[in-house]
């Protein structure tokens, strides 16, 4: 059965930072018939603590999982790094009883159990698996023939492939059918599954930028006229560090990064203001003047 | 474990191939040998990504990506936590978010026509994690 409802995690990211992102993914699902509830209270999904705290995360990713039960719906999120620590704790509370009654007894001081009952996905997931490609094809007004994309996944979408495993982490499509949906090309690139270098930020900015150049290149020799993301920190990563990039790397791009559900929403003939475009640090006003005049496309 | 140290998983690593000193393959080896203090003092342990391309990719089926997360465990029980992650606990612990999501930002989210953000229970998020022996740890080095 297609399920039509999910309880909307919006984890830490996306309200902190990237409110384009969840304003065109809001008005992408209410176009396509998925309706949201929101969560009634909030924790972080407990992913940046892991690496200080395996039973932290632990325990606030079960958090969650026991709030969206009671609600008794299945969460959508906008992060893959949410999504990925969902899934993976829900599996891992599910296959261990030991570590589940361990888990259980933490919730229980605060009136809450694990039981295993709803699962957690990603909008990417959603619009696959749920809504499926032929209904988003049918949502499709304006088609985005001619415009070329670059696709980035980022890594918890992926990986561990153990966990998340609706992609294939070394040739995800996933994405990919999902731009071309929208009628725009989505190019092939070098190192298309690399990391972004986001997660290396604070610790070594160094590193960190030099990830995001590598792709950044790779993008632009294939001639991208647009990067599109499905992770709220690997789009702070590109967005908010092109124009540094450039300058600290004497490179021009001129890439725009946009939020999937943007693209998306574009095709579905919503207006670019309505789609949080200004809210986007890279000028991507070039595309949209392609996409919008007079309602085609000129390659 | 079963590493035999064929190096798949520092060649794919995309932290590896900017850094000098990041090699998952000598962590994974001092892990083997028991080098304790050497690997939990080491500062290349927290530039790992997570990113789990070496755990996807091991041919001995080595959870890496993991077991460096359990390395630093180690090291952030013994007191030696980064600076980023002590910010983020402390502030789901006051908040429930992971960041200090400023009052403004929360107020635009009416003027943009997005609902609410839903609060954190605080006062629940502490009793589920009372007893766990790493928050204990972070109260001590704030004090």
């Amino acid at each position: 059965m297609t399920k039509n409802k999910y309880l909307m995690f919006l984890g830490c990211a996306v309200p902190y930072r990237v409110s384009a992102y969840e304003i065109s993914a809001r008005k992408v699902l209410k176009g396509l018939g998925v309706e949201l509830a929101e969560m009634p209270e909030f924790n972080c999904c407990g992913l940046p603590i892991d690496p200080v705290s395996h039973e932290t995360m632990l325990i606030l990713a079960a958090r969650n999982l026991a709030l969206a039960e009671r609600a008794g719906l299945d969460i959508i999120t906008l992060c893959p790094g949410c999504a990925g620590t969902l899934k993976k704790v829900n599996k891992m509370l599910k296959e261990d009883k030991h570590l589940c009654k361990e888990i259980n007894e933490h919730l229980q001081e605060a009136g809450l159990e694990f039981k295993g009952t709803v699962d957690a996905k990603h909008i990417l997931q959603v619009l696959r698996e749920d809504v499926g490609v032929k209904r988003i094809k049918e949502a499709v007004v304006k088609p985005l023939t001619g415009l070329k994309v670059a696709e980035h996944n980022g890594c918890h979408i992926l990986r561990p492939k153990e966990f998340i495993g609706f992609d294939d982490p070394e040739d995800p499509q996933t994405l990919k059918m999902l731009i071309e949906a929208t009628g725009a090309t989505c190019l092939d690139y070098m190192d298309e599954t690399e990391c972004c270098g986001a997660p290396s930020v604070g610790v070594n900015d160094k590193i960190a930028l030099q990830l995001a150049r590598d792709k950044l290149n790779n993008m632009k020799k294939v001639g991208a006229q647009a990067m599109i993301t499905i992770c709220a920190f690997c789009h702070i990563m590109y967005d908010t560090n092109e124009l540094r990039i450039e300058r600290m790397f004497n490179e021009t791009y001129g890439i725009p990064v946009l939020h999937y559900p943007q693209l998306l929403g574009l095709a579905m003939g919503i207006k670019p203001e309505e789609l949080a475009f200004n809210e986007l640090r890279v000028d991507a006003s070039k595309i949209l003047k392609q996409v919008c005049e007079e309602g085609k496309v000129y390659a | 474990m079963r590493c035999f140290q064929c190096g798949t998983c520092t060649s794919d690593c995309p932290i590896a191939r900017f850094s000098d000193t990041y090699r998952p393959r000598q962590i994974i080896r001092m892990a083997q040998l028991g080098l304790r203090d050497r690997v939990l003092n080491s500062d290349t342990l927290w530039l790992c990504a997570a990113c789990f391309t070496c755990t996807d990719r091991c041919p001995q089926d080595v959870e890496v990506a993991s077991v460096i997360r359990v390395l630093r465990n180690l090291a952030a029980e013994k007191g030696c936590i980064p600076q980023v992650f002590r910010e983020e606990a402390s502030s789901i612990l006051e908040t429930g978010y992971a960041y200090r999501i400023p009052d403004l930002r929360i107020k635009k989210r009416e003027t943009l026509g997005l609902p609410p953000l839903p609060k954190g229970n605080v006062e629940s998020i502490k009793k589920s994690l009372r007893g766990v022996s790493f928050l204990k740890h972070l109260e001590k080095k704030e004090n």
